[in-house]
């Protein structure tokens, strides 16, 4: 008897891994950063954006992944922060209202670890970036964390005076969580 | 025999903490003035580095007092005056702790950290919470303004004393004063 579930539930856990994720649940990720001001790391985060995402466990070089970032929906931890970073210094989200991430290759790094590289985006300028990130798969549903480290000047965020980087460190940490299900029903091994 | 004058450790730290309290105080007070730029984000890291400098200090002061007795007041003072004397020293000391506490909890309610001399990051007591930070805030404030309000009794019975009783009360702490 035991032998017979077993077999009976083999395909099964097969076709479940074979899934592709592409059901993007926002209300589950999450895109955070954290900038250091005077060596204090403070915590910040993008509400709205939008993933579109088609990652399959069993063929993850052939993963696609777009990002579009409102950037006004910025919470950069405080409010004054928050009216000071859409200006023209920092985002200048009137001109340049999305940021925009497009994977262009994905490769594993053994394990649950994969890297993703992409075209990142911002105000007007694109930088090819790497980030690793983990996969796992959580009650049915993707969840992929990751985070890699952003040059802000590369992209012009923070110019004119705010370009001294002993106040607003250059460097950037992102922080993403992705929360993906899948839509299709499985598909035979 | 009694001593006349405060020890010299007991005078150097009591200028010392005035001196930063000097800086910070209306360095805290312009802070709240001004518009967000790089220059308002620097001024207050030196404005939390005092805070944490003089609390420091004035924890050393306190030991240091509980060790080393005070030189006796003058005997011309009348007793009230002795008393208030005590009781306003008492409520400085009590400010110069709770300020810099309330400034160091008010700002881990906002979300920043304190990273001393941007090397030393204090831990946060508080998570972030923004209507608590409203109220340390509220209160940090009006912390400042007793203190501002004790700092001019303070000081102007220091001036009355030198000036107007012409006593040896001054002299205590600036022992450049005292008639040899």
């Amino acid at each position: 008897m035991k032998r017979f579930v077993l077999i009976l539930l083999l395909p099964l856990s097969l076709a479940v891994q074979a899934a592709p994720f592409d059901q993007v649940r926002l209300d589950q990720s999450r895109l955070g950063f954290v900038s250091k001001q005077m060596a204090v790391p403070v915590e910040g985060q993008f509400r709205r954006f939008d993933v579109r995402l088609h990652f399959d466990p069993a063929r993850p070089q052939a993963a696609q992944a777009r990002i579009d970032i409102d950037l006004a929906s910025i919470d950069a931890g405080s409010k004054e922060a928050n009216e000071e970073v859409v200006g023209k210094n920092w985002f200048n989200v009137r001109e340049f209202p999305t940021a925009r991430f497009v994977a262009t290759g994905l490769k594993p790094l053994g394990g649950e670890r994969y890297e993703v590289r992409g075209t990142l985006s911002i105000k007007g300028k694109s930088r090819e970036v790497a980030a690793p990130f983990s996969f796992r798969p959580v009650g049915g549903q993707g969840v992929f964390e990751g985070g890699f480290t952003l040059k802000r000047l590369d992209f012009g965020i923070g110019e004119g005076p705010w370009g001294d980087t002993g106040i607003v460190a250059d460097d950037v940490q992102i922080k993403f969580r992705i929360v993906a299900g899948s839509a299709k029903p499985a598909r035979k091994p | 025999m009694k001593p006349v004058a405060y020890t010299r450790t007991a005078i150097a730290l009591h200028w010392l903490t005035a001196a930063l309290i000097l800086a910070a105080l209306p360095l805290g007070l312009t802070l709240t003035e001004l518009a967000l730029s790089p220059t308002k984000l620097k001024l207050y890291a030196w404005h939390k580095w005092l805070g944490v400098t003089v609390f420091a200090l004035v924890v050393l002061r306190v030991v240091w007092r509980l060790t080393h007795p005070a030189p006796p007041l003058p005997a011309s003072i009348p007793a009230w005056q002795q008393r208030a004397a005590h009781v306003l020293h008492g409520l400085l000391y009590l400010l110069m702790l709770a300020i810099p506490l309330s400034g160091w909890l008010m700002s881990s309610a906002k979300g920043f950290q304190t990273v001393y001399l941007g090397v030393l990051p204090i831990p946060d007591l508080l998570a972030k919470d923004a209507a608590l930070a409203e109220t340390l805030a509220a209160l940090h404030t009006w912390l400042n303004y007793s203190l501002i309000a004790l700092l001019l009794a303070h000081v102007g019975a220091a001036l009355k004393h030198q000036l107007i009783d012409r006593d040896a009360v001054l002299g205590r702490m600036l022992p450049g004063l005292r008639k040899h």
